[in-house]
């Protein structure tokens, strides 16, 4: 059974790669992973197409959960997934949860095997405590 | 070259001018309540769109709009690019390949509707739909004279001074939001007035 991949987006490539890292160190590296930040001239902010190829390169057939910052970051997310094949779309879900510790504790449960809804779930839990 | 490609072209560099023109005072209401990126985020996605003008705007009006739309997403980077692509991509699946007054009154409407439903907003957040929703009002009652509707327009954007931000980055703001203009709501009025004025004459 293939893990959920976890895609990290934020406004600052910096801020990505670096909880990215952390999931690598964290995690290890079964999880598929990917991040992207930064707009399209390269400053602060989300680019819809770099989304959509992170979801590509995290892509697993159990699905992707999506970690995002702020505002433009989920709305970007949300139009890269709308604009994914109609085969992938149901199966991307962003998490509303914390982006460093989301993505630690989705990789973390994706690792388990666990679905996507599961790994979704696993990841807003964490941020409501 | 039909005339609807004329008219197309023109429509991409009035709003391409209007919002070069005034990429800096976006980006300072911007920078009052939000990130600061408005006007160079609005400047590079119509940029873009201008610099793909006679390809564009030779398609049929659902594909020129889609098109735009679809380029606004791709290149804006912040959250105003799906807010506007939506707009504009709602507009071209709506709108017939020939439309009339009767299509771009109803069309307007439904793009509204899918901009609010992609920002999860509504009226009265200080947010663009402050100025979408009274113009698509305006014109459903009949308004159809360039300079009332842009009137309209202004007068919208004008009255998100005094509201407190209830989306987006300017709500983390809270009441210290009060007293500046919503950058969106701003550009969204200068895009329609460039719009108005431009179909106006056809």
């Amino acid at each position: 059974m293939e893990s959920v991949g976890v895609v990290i987006v934020s406004h600052s490539p910096k801020v990505a790669e670096g909880a990215a890292d952390m999931v690598r160190q964290m995690v290890g590296e079964e999880v598929p992973l990917a991040w992207t930040g930064g707009n399209p001239s390269g400053g602060l902010g989300t680019d819809v197409g770099q989304i959509m190829s992170a979801i590509d390169r995290a892509w697993s057939n159990a699905g992707v959960v999506v970690l995002v910052d702020l505002g433009g970051a989920e709305t970007n997310s949300e139009m890269a997934i709308e604009m994914l094949p109609e085969e992938r779309r149901g199966r991307v879900l962003i998490c509303n949860a914390p982006v460093v510790e989301g993505a630690v504790v989705a990789a973390t449960e994706a690792a388990g095997g666990s679905s996507v809804d599961l790994v979704r779930q696993t990841a807003e839990e964490y941020s409501a405590r | 070259m039909d005339l609807g490609a004329e008219l197309r072209a023109e429509l991409v560099k009035a709003v391409a001018t209007v919002i070069d023109r005034h990429a800096d005072e976006l980006t300072s209401l911007d920078q009052a309540i939000g990130d600061g990126d408005h006007g160079i985020n609005m400047k590079r996605g119509f940029e873009a769109v201008l610099a793909d003008v006679a390809n564009l705007s030779a398609k049929p009006w659902p594909d020129f709009l889609k098109g735009v739309g679809t380029m606004l997403v791709m290149k804006v980077g912040g959250a105003s690019g799906p807010l506007y692509g939506t707009l504009f991509m709602a507009l071209g699946k709506d709108l017939p390949a020939e439309p009339g007054r009767a299509d771009l009154v109803r069309a307007f409407r439904g793009a509204v509707t899918a901009v609010q439903a992609r920002g999860k907003s509504e009226r009265g957040q200080k947010t663009m739909l402050d100025v979408l929703i009274p113009t698509a009002e305006a014109l459903e009652a009949g308004t159809a004279d360039a300079a009332a509707v842009a009137r309209a327009a202004h007068a919208a954007a004008d009255a998100t001074i005094p509201v407190k931000a209830l989306r987006g980055r300017a709500s983390f703001l809270g009441d210290r939001s009060i007293g500046h203009m919503d950058p969106g709501a701003r550009s969204s009025a200068l895009m329609i007035e460039a719009i108005a004025s431009v179909l106006e004459k056809a």
